[in-house]
């Protein structure tokens, strides 16, 4: 039998014809280049250099800004508290939602698919309703206070940004640990158990510490969003600053120097923080076992696990899920009033809030679509080592910058960037600052689930005589759709959230979670069920989207067959 | 002193039952392999024992004592896992010293038992490595010897050589059996390799769909088994079908597809429909003559020790021969004309016809 | 298909040498069976020859053409990995079809080759099945089936029964080999099972350590190995220290570690040369009557190994070596039991004679 190169005969339809003569395009050598290039190019012209460009031409003005002592010890101030709550919230974060992520995947039933659903919920609110939400719920007076008869029950401030930085990063930690419990080998664990160590034991000695990696990735990413967090911040923070909050002020009074130098200092310490427990931690040597084999036993037992899933699972309640879904009274309430018909027709504070409702999902479906096309390249580079390991191992840590820097300080530079370089329209500057902010997310993503993809399988179908863009299409491509949509779906919801960037380099247009901060905070004044209505339609409209999207992706991973 | 008694235990997985009501006993100091095709069941019995599952009904008694209510942490049975499981982020020094660890032992007593077996699997100058940079069978040494620092005397081993080479694996297997004889040890050694299995144990239980087919001393299973799987599933056999047309005394002939041969007829009645079982080391082949069985060669492969013969028969009988290269140093070629018999009769075991059929009795699943 | 010949090809992963200059020739229509330990380069090999790798020093050519520049969708050398790598997500029919429409048949057709080759292997009841729902061994057969459709010529097996029982093995691994050289198919077939190289391969290639150690068909590789790791590899051996006292014509007199002496068949030795023999188990024999042999020595029974088709004895012989003896065939009860006193011994032509290992007899026989 001898095999013959590709052919294109008249049995062939027109369809057919031109991707076989795509196929063969894919194969020179020639286009994987040009593929790759532009793509690393647009990486690191519009993704890395604005970011960083930006960050050194701050650098070369500071000595022509100044910074009265007195606004320098409130900025030093604000910056240590940003750490100080984020490394604490994320702590607390970790310790809750390990247990929570153990019960969804060790005890598999209708009850724990129900919670995995729940969990996703603060993912799905956009953070801006989340922080009214929260505000509401802790601090207004129809919210808990109630029950206590005072005013307020925990005031805006510290506590109550900890409050909210918890909530929202909660479900962050429980994904990633889900995941890394998925993959976890369980031999490891009945292998302790069967020399002799209780389940508690055997968790602490063996499980945990072999996830180490993945905890400290979690405890990560919590970190990194509380420390960029800015739009929600802002609507429970009251009088009190921390970086983000600083940043913002001094930004709406017009302090440039301020700005400069504080979002310089917070993009410094966060690189700094963040190399040092990565550098670190892994180095932490593990100590001699020590195990107290009587006391340990005791918390295997029934009853002491079931405390802890019921603690676990009332701190997920009353700390998490009711001040998220919160916001759904006043909503309602709003919803049921002559508030909604005005709303409708657009009357008033309504004009802006569509028009600014739709910016935002314009942007995001450009943002979007601008992530899938220039960030698949990327994913699959860094996925197979395409161009050898050292390359991909770059790009691999570039990657995450834009994640790493709190976003309100990114988007300081952003600004900086194109003022000084082009005269970008607004706009336009807007995506760029979404895809920016964005591109870590859908890359991660992509390549996570290709390098989840045995090579082999690619290898197989590469001897059997598939060229490049047929392998792609037919082997690599559906085994990770669902991947792709999900990152299209994280990079989607992450942009309609997206406060902190913009607020930096928007100065005309307001996407609708800004709007909606400056109507919580009060600069434009609003009564309280336009502020209840206005919050609730962003996150009925976030929702629908959701769902939309959800629903593609289900469609597509049935289709595949 | 373990003595191992399973009584009737039954495991059901969604509608797979992937034990039925299986009774075994096993005596202190024995070394016991369970053969069995995948799926067998043999690998969620020895999990039953450990407690890693819990059985649907039946009962496991340990020295007496029933033990399904017993966690696994309390139960005292050394396990080796197929994988080797071995604590990735621990020394093979932390590895060994687990057990000990774990129930609080005294410092020196953990340091001094640690050494012991580190003497033991000869690994002494690798105690800091980490099992990433161990080879397979080191690291299942190390695993071993993880188990038996515990002091557990009941062994449960979860084909604890899989994972290795069939060189390594061929002489791992009697330095686990020796390890297991000098310390006096009980184990239940899961196994889907036959020569592994009739080399190294006192007793050979064969599994097949969550049943326990046959339970034997190797040479008992290879030789006499009562059970035509048995016969067809642990080493190569001929199965012939055929009838029982003349009884003299105590043999027989027997017609398959219009040829006679004799064989010892045991219990078997005249016309009776019957499976005749012959081994192919124990038909003998030679240049064409007036007895036995005329046929061709139509494969012939060298195994070094012995020459392995297919010979298609007239009359359409496929028939398997091997012979040792020692005493028979010319062999047959491919389409050489040879005739078939058998030197020994005794060597034929005669098995009644199954009543689900032939196919249904000797398939794997 | 094509012959193919390595020349001087070696291959490196970083520090680690996959393969180190390596020189092979396959003809057309063979049946070669590559063997050796786990890391020896064989999937390498493999890969070198479907294309997924590239060599860094020396050339691989087909028909004497040189296919460097040929990149692996073009060679016709259909790669088949360990775990099959069946495509998940399409059914069977589609998964053996994947070959021709990639090679650019129109889909009628392909579907049509696809259906035909499916029927080779007996598994057309189950074209519509997705691969997680069959068993291992049908795994196989569609990894096998869609090898032979795509018309390639070349199938590069690697362990290709590695992931199935022992028994399974035993019964599927000719018809393997049946249904590749019917077809006309060039197959290179990587195993570390001795038993399934000797069976199924025309010819066998010994790797180590990124080395070919022999290279010849199995009876001539099994009598008359190279060197001593493959005589440990293929077939089982007792290997013994010795020294050459004398050698008379063919033959040389070695006298073993604590003072027994043999003869064994001569090759270029010099007097005092440290020596090892290698002799295979089944051609120690022993006996309670007097023997026949060369070689002959009185002994002890120290052990009785039960191995099926064959029993292991192992020998205490005068000189306090403990020699093993395989005898083929036997019956239930063991004809001798430990501690028997019995005659052992071989003939001299049967003794093979390697020169001392420069590392040492243990490192020379370590497989890992």
């Amino acid at each position: 039998m001898k095999a013959t190169k590709p052919s294109v005969s008249a049995s062939h339809s027109i369809a057919s014809r031109l991707l076989l003569n795509l196929e063969r395009l894919s194969a020179k050598t020639t286009t994987t280049k040009v593929v790759y290039s532009t793509a690393i190019l647009f990486f690191l012209l519009i993704v890395i250099t604005p970011a960083i460009a930006g960050i050194i031409v701050q650098l070369f003005s500071i000595p022509r800004l100044s910074m009265s002592a007195e606004i320098w010890v409130k900025m030093r101030q604000a910056v240590i508290w940003s750490f100080v709550i984020g490394l604490s919230v994320s702590s607390l974060d970790v310790l809750a939602g390990i247990p929570v992520a153990w019960l969804i995947v060790r005890r598999r039933g209708r009850l724990t698919t129900i919670l995995d659903s729940l969990v996703d919920i603060p993912f799905v609110v956009p953070t801006v309703a989340l922080g009214f939400s929260i505000l509401e719920f802790w601090s207004n007076g129809g919210g808990i206070a109630q029950f206590f008869g005072s005013p307020y029950a925990v005031p805006p401030g510290a506590v109550l940004i900890a409050l909210l930085h918890f909530a929202f990063s909660f479900p962050v930690i429980v994904r990633v640990m889900v995941g890394e419990f998925l993959n976890y080998r369980e031999t490891y664990e009945v292998a302790a158990r069967t020399l002799g160590a209780s389940a508690f034991t055997a968790v602490r000695t063996v499980t945990l510490p072999i996830l180490r990696p993945g905890i400290l990735a979690a405890f990560l990413l919590a970190l990194a969003r509380s420390l960029s967090e800015t739009g929600a911040t802002i609507i429970v923070a009251g009088t009190f600053e921390t970086g983000t909050v600083f940043i913002y002020d001094a930004h709406a009074s017009n302090l440039t120097s301020a700005v400069v130098i504080a979002s310089l200092v917070m993009i410094v310490s966060s690189l700094v923080v963040f190399a040092l427990i990565k550098l670190l931690a892994p180095r932490i040597r593990v100590a001699p076992l020590k195990v107290w084999p009587n006391l340990e036993r005791k918390l295997s037992k029934p009853p002491t696990v079931a405390l802890r899933n019921s603690v676990s699972l009332i701190v997920f309640l009353l700390f998490v899920l009711l001040p998220c879904l919160f916001i759904a009274l006043p909503a309602i309430q709003a919803a049921s009033s002559e508030t909604v018909t005005e709303a409708l027709s657009g009357i008033g504070p309504w004009k802006a809030f569509w028009s600014s409702m739709f910016l935002s999902y314009l942007v995001a479906v450009l943002a979007t679509l601008v992530n899938i096309v220039s960030g698949l390249p990327l994913a699959i580079l860094i996925a197979r080592n395409r161009f050898g390991t050292r390359l991909a191992k770059i790009i691999d840590a570039l990657v995450d910058l834009p994640i790493v820097v709190p976003s309100l300080a990114l988007g300081v530079s952003l600004n900086f960037f194109w003022q000084n370089v082009s005269a970008l329209p607004e706009f336009w500057v807007i995506v760029l600052a979404h895809t920016t902010i964005t591109y870590s997310y859908f890359v991660r993503t992509m390549a996570a689930s290709i390098q989840g993809i045995a090579p082999e399988l690619e290898d197989a179908a590469t001897t059997l005589g598939g060229l490049p863009l047929r392998v792609f299409r037919r082997i690599t491509l559906p085994l990770t759709k669902y991947s792709l949509l999900s990152g299209a779906i994280l990079v989607f919801t992450r942009s309609v959230d997206e406060t902190g960037a913009t607020s930096a380099v928007a100065v005309t247009l307001k996407t609708a979670p800004i709007l909606l901060v400056s109507w919580i905070r009060g600069t434009v004044s609003v009564t309280p069920a336009e502020r209840a209505l206005g919050v609730g339609f962003l996150v009925a409209t976030s929702f629908l989207a959701l769902v939309f999207l959800r629903l593609i992706a289900m469609r597509q991973s049935t289709k595949v067959g | 002193m373990p003595e191992l008694d399973i009584r009737e235990v039954s495991k059901t997985f969604g509608d797979i039952r992937a034990l039925s009501d299986v009774t075994l006993h096993v005596e202190d100091k024995q070394y016991v392999c369970i053969l069995g095709p995948s799926g067998c069941g043999k690998s969620t019995l020895i999990r039953c024992v450990a407690g890693i599952l819990t059985p649907d009904s039946g009962q496991i008694l340990l020295d007496g004592n029933s033990i399904e209510r017993t966690p696994i942490e309390d139960r005292r049975i050394g396990y080796v896992f197929q994988d080797i499981a071995l604590f990735p982020h621990m020394s093979v020094r932390s590895n060994l010293s687990y057990g000990l660890a774990v129930r609080r032992a005294p410092s020196n007593e953990i340091a001094t038992v640690t050494n012991e077996m580190l003497d033991l699997i000869n690994m002494r100058e690798r105690a800091r490595s980490y099992p990433s940079e161990l080879s397979g069978g080191a690291q299942q040494k190390v695993a071993v010897g993880r188990a038996i620092a515990t002091g557990s005397h009941l062994f449960l081993l979860d084909e604890p050589l899989g994972a290795l080479d069939a060189l390594v694996r061929a002489e791992l297997r009697y330095e686990l059996r020796k390890l297991a004889s000098d310390l006096g040890l009980t184990v239940l050694h899961v196994t889907h390799d036959q020569e592994e299995a009739l080399s190294i144990a006192d007793l050979v239980v064969i599994m097949k769909s969550g049943h326990i087919v046959e339970v034997g001393k190797p040479s008992e299973i290879y030789h006499s088994p009562r059970r035509l799987f048995t016969e067809n599933f642990v080493g190569e056999t001929n199965l012939l079908e055929g009838t029982i047309v003349e009884v003299v005394g105590d043999g027989c002939v027997v017609n398959v597809k219009g040829r006679k041969i004799g064989a010892p007829r045991g219990e078997k009645s005249l016309g009776q429909k019957i499976v005749l079982c012959i081994r192919p080391e124990f038909v003998a082949l030679s240049k064409p003559n007036n007895f036995g069985w005329s046929g061709v060669v139509t494969q012939v492969t060298f195994l070094g020790s012995h020459n392995r013969y297919v010979v298609d028969v007239d009359g359409g009988i496929e028939i398997v021969a091997a012979e040792s290269t020692v005493e028979y140093s010319t062999g047959f070629r491919i389409g050489e004309r040879v005739s078939v018999h058998v030197e020994n009769s005794a060597h034929m075991l005669l098995f009644d016809y199954p009543a689900e059929g032939l196919e249904s009795e000797i398939s794997l699943e | 298909m094509a012959t193919i010949r390595f020349t001087n090809v070696s291959k490196s992963f970083g520090k680690v040498v996959a393969l180190d200059d390596v020189s092979f020739e396959v003809e057309d229509g063979e049946y070669v069976c590559v063997l050796g330990p786990t890391g020896s380069g064989k999937t390498t090999l493999l890969k070198l020859i479907a294309g997924l790798l590239n060599p860094d020093h020396g050339t691989i050519t087909f028909d004497g053409r040189p296919v460097n520049k040929v990149s692996a969708q073009n060679r016709n050398a259909v790669y088949v990995p360990q775990q099959y790598a069946l495509f998940p997500h399409l059914t069977v029919l589609q998964n053996v079809a994947f070959g021709p429409l990639a090679r650019g048949a129109p889909p009628a057709a392909a579907l049509e080759t696809a259906s035909k080759t499916l029927e080779l292997v007996r598994l057309t009841w189950r074209a519509s099945a997705f691969p997680s729902e069959l068993s291992g061994g049908m795994q196989q057969r569609v990894a096998l089936a869609r090898g032979l459709a795509s018309g390639a010529g070349l199938l590069l097996l690697d362990e290709p029964l590695g992931a199935l029982d022992a028994r399974l093995r035993l019964d599927l691994r000719h018809k393997l080999r049946d249904l590749v050289k019917n077809s006309g198919f060039t197959a290179i077939h990587v195993t570390h099972d001795q038993d399934e190289a000797m069976s199924v391969g025309d010819e066998i290639i010994v790797l180590r350590n990124g080395k070919i150690q022999d290279h010849g068909p199995p009876r001539r590789v099994y009598r008359k190995p190279s060197n001593i790791f493959v005589a440990n590899l293929i077939g089982n051996a007792s290997f013994l220290e010795g020294l050459v006292d004398s050698t008379v014509g063919e033959t040389a007199i070695i006298e073993l570690r604590g003072g027994l002496t043999v003869q064994a068949p001569s090759k270029n030795l010099t007097l005092t040369d440290p020596v090892i023999l290698a002799l295979r188990k089944e051609r120690l024999r022993i006996s309670c009557e007097r023997l026949d042999l060369d070689n002959l020595f009185k002994g002890e029974v120290r052990a009785v190994r039960f191995l099926g088709n064959s029993r292991e004895y192992l020998i205490r012989v005068p000189n306090g070596l403990i020699i093993a003896s395989r005898t083929f065939g036997g019956n239930e009860r063991a004809e001798y039991a430990v501690g028997d006193q019995v005659l052992a011994g071989f003939l001299e032509g049967d003794a093979m004679v390697f020169g001392y290992p420069a590392k040492g007899l243990r490192e020379e026989l370590e497989i890992e």
